[in-house]
């Protein structure tokens, strides 16, 4: 592959990044700041040229497909599908996604802060992959600043064909789903659409539209400089390559890492320097995840093949930690109480099912008077009930909170809780007024 | 001969106005907050009341799709 036209005033350099030497995506060592643009292209090198013939496009979709590249926003969609479905169209829009509005997860917002230049890489990649003159670039408030500054380098570079334009996300939780985030930069409102029709089909602007989380972006980039096999360097067979995490709770340095995909998760938390108290749960895979038992999660490999037999999986790459003297119950209850007021108010059962929920396991958690049936039954009544998975995502949390603290249920019931730990593990914005 | 078809609701559209299940009562239940639930496909002797359910919401929130 060829590469860009030669940038005046950088030195052409193509470093070789060693397959399996992590990290990939974010700058070695301590150094703050965001890598500028000639450090990145010192460290990766140019991207290569993908100059829009269809032929071009094809195999490098195809080069991706071999990598086995999967969305990094939660959902694992396998990447080059999506990249063929709306390269199959005509005037498409690419959208990257680092909205970012889950209030535990931080992968993204260091991974755009960090190592911007690899993510507008990866936007203005999949748009000439695509065939799409603009990439939608979305990220948190917290970095927008930066991303500005990146795309200026960019500019009087002369480095992208493509045109990028930046949007700061919507500041709520539900704000990063795919079919949120293009009613959001069409409209400014942060809430899910209806599917059908796909966004691969109709979405901003009516156009067929990519929307990728930012780290897959990321991943694209190099996968299109190093190739298939050098991106399953790392990883497991079945699921390739590195994944961002972000680590919290009761850990001695919550963090943001990139690991390989089906490292153990007792060596993720070592990465954030160990348990900081003896774990009594994980949660696993962000607020729409797993509560699993910590010496059960531990020996697992953070993977979805390797969670599945805790009925959990990686998620957006989020590892929360609990210690043994809080309390499962009241922890999830105020983060069931944060998405019951984050649902976009659209649908029903998720407006009303939610507040409702969200009530019932308070009161559980409080030892107030509460029927575990009633929240089973309304737990099923909320279940796939949204135009999004919202509300189904916040059952699954409740679900395998009566699973794993299935014996605080019983002694919350007979009025005690055994927790003495003050203040919440897990964190939550304060709530918004109505 | 009637193709199996099966009704399906906008959630968002939905205002919960409960006529659906009113013409409907075995196939469209209501949760606890008034939101109909569809139970299954539609059977071909309901066919024709499942259109009627799907002409009369008020909020256009009903959809009968015909299978394949």
């Amino acid at each position: 592959m060829r590469a860009y036209e030669n940038i005046t005033g950088l030195p052409p350099l193509v470093a070789d990044q060693p397959a399996d030497q992590l990290p990939r995506l974010l700058p070695a060592g301590f150094a703050a700041g965001p890598a500028s643009l000639a450090e990145h292209i010192g460290r990766y090198g140019l991207l290569p040229s993908s100059s829009g013939d269809r032929p071009d496009r094809q195999a490098l979709i195809g080069e991706v497909e071999r990598s086995g590249l999967t969305g990094r926003g939660g959902a694992a969609f396998p990447t080059a599908r999506k990249l063929a479905a709306v390269a199959a169209q005509a005037a498409p829009v690419v959208v990257a996604n680092g909205t970012e509005g889950e209030p535990a997860s931080a992968k993204d917002k260091v991974l755009l802060a960090r190592s911007p230049h690899l993510v507008l890489d990866g936007a203005v990649l999949a748009a000439a992959m695509v065939g799409a003159r603009q990439a939608v670039v979305v990220v948190h408030q917290s970095v927008r600043e930066i991303l500005d500054q990146a795309v200026a380098e960019r500019r009087r570079a002369g480095l992208d064909r493509v045109r990028i334009r930046l949007v700061t996300g919507a500041d709520r939780f539900v704000g990063g789903e795919a079919s949120a985030v293009v009613h959001w930069i069409e409209r400014g409102v942060p809430a899910p659409t209806l599917t059908p029709p796909r966004l691969s089909e109709r979405g901003l602007g009516g156009k067929p539209t990519l929307v990728q989380n930012v780290e897959t972006l990321a991943h694209l980039a190099l996968v299109a400089r190093y190739g298939a096999s050098w991106f399953r360097a790392l990883g497991t067979a079945r699921e390739p390559g590195t994944m961002l995490v972000t680590i919290l709770g009761a850990v001695n340095e919550p963090c943001v890492h990139e690991i390989a995909i089906g490292t153990p998760v007792g060596e993720v938390l070592s990465l954030a320097g160990g348990a900081s108290a003896p774990l009594q749960a994980l949660l696993l895979g962000g607020y729409f995840g797993r509560w699993a038992g910590a010496s059960e999660a531990v020996p697992l490999p953070f993977s979805t093949a390797g969670l599945a037999p805790l009925g959990a999986g990686p998620g957006a790459g989020l590892i929360a930690a609990l210690p043994a003297d809080a309390c499962g119950l009241a922890e999830t209850a105020r983060v069931v109480r944060y998405l019951a007021d984050e649902s976009a108010g659209q649908c029903g059962p998720c407006l009303f099912g939610l507040d409702a929920v969200a009530g019932e396991v308070q009161r559980l958690a409080d030892g107030r008077t509460s029927s575990l049936a009633t929240l089973r039954r309304w737990l099923g009544q909320v279940d796939g009930r949204g135009a999004c998975r919202h509300p189904d995502g916040t059952v699954g949390l409740i679900r395998s909170a009566l699973t794993v603290f299935a014996a605080e249920l019983d002694q919350h019931a007979q009025g005690w809780c055994c927790a003495t730990r003050r203040g919440a593990v897990l964190p939550v914005p304060p709530r918004r007024q109505p | 001969m009637t193709r199996p078809a099966r009704l399906r609701v906008d959630p968002i559209a939905c205002d919960g106005r409960g006529l659906c299940a009113e013409i409907l009562p075995g196939l469209i239940t209501l949760d606890d907050w008034g939101y109909p639930v569809i139970q299954g496909e539609v059977p071909a002797a309901l066919v024709a009341d499942a259109g009627e359910a799907v002409r009369v919401c008020p909020k256009l929130a009903l959809h009968l799709e015909k299978r394949r």
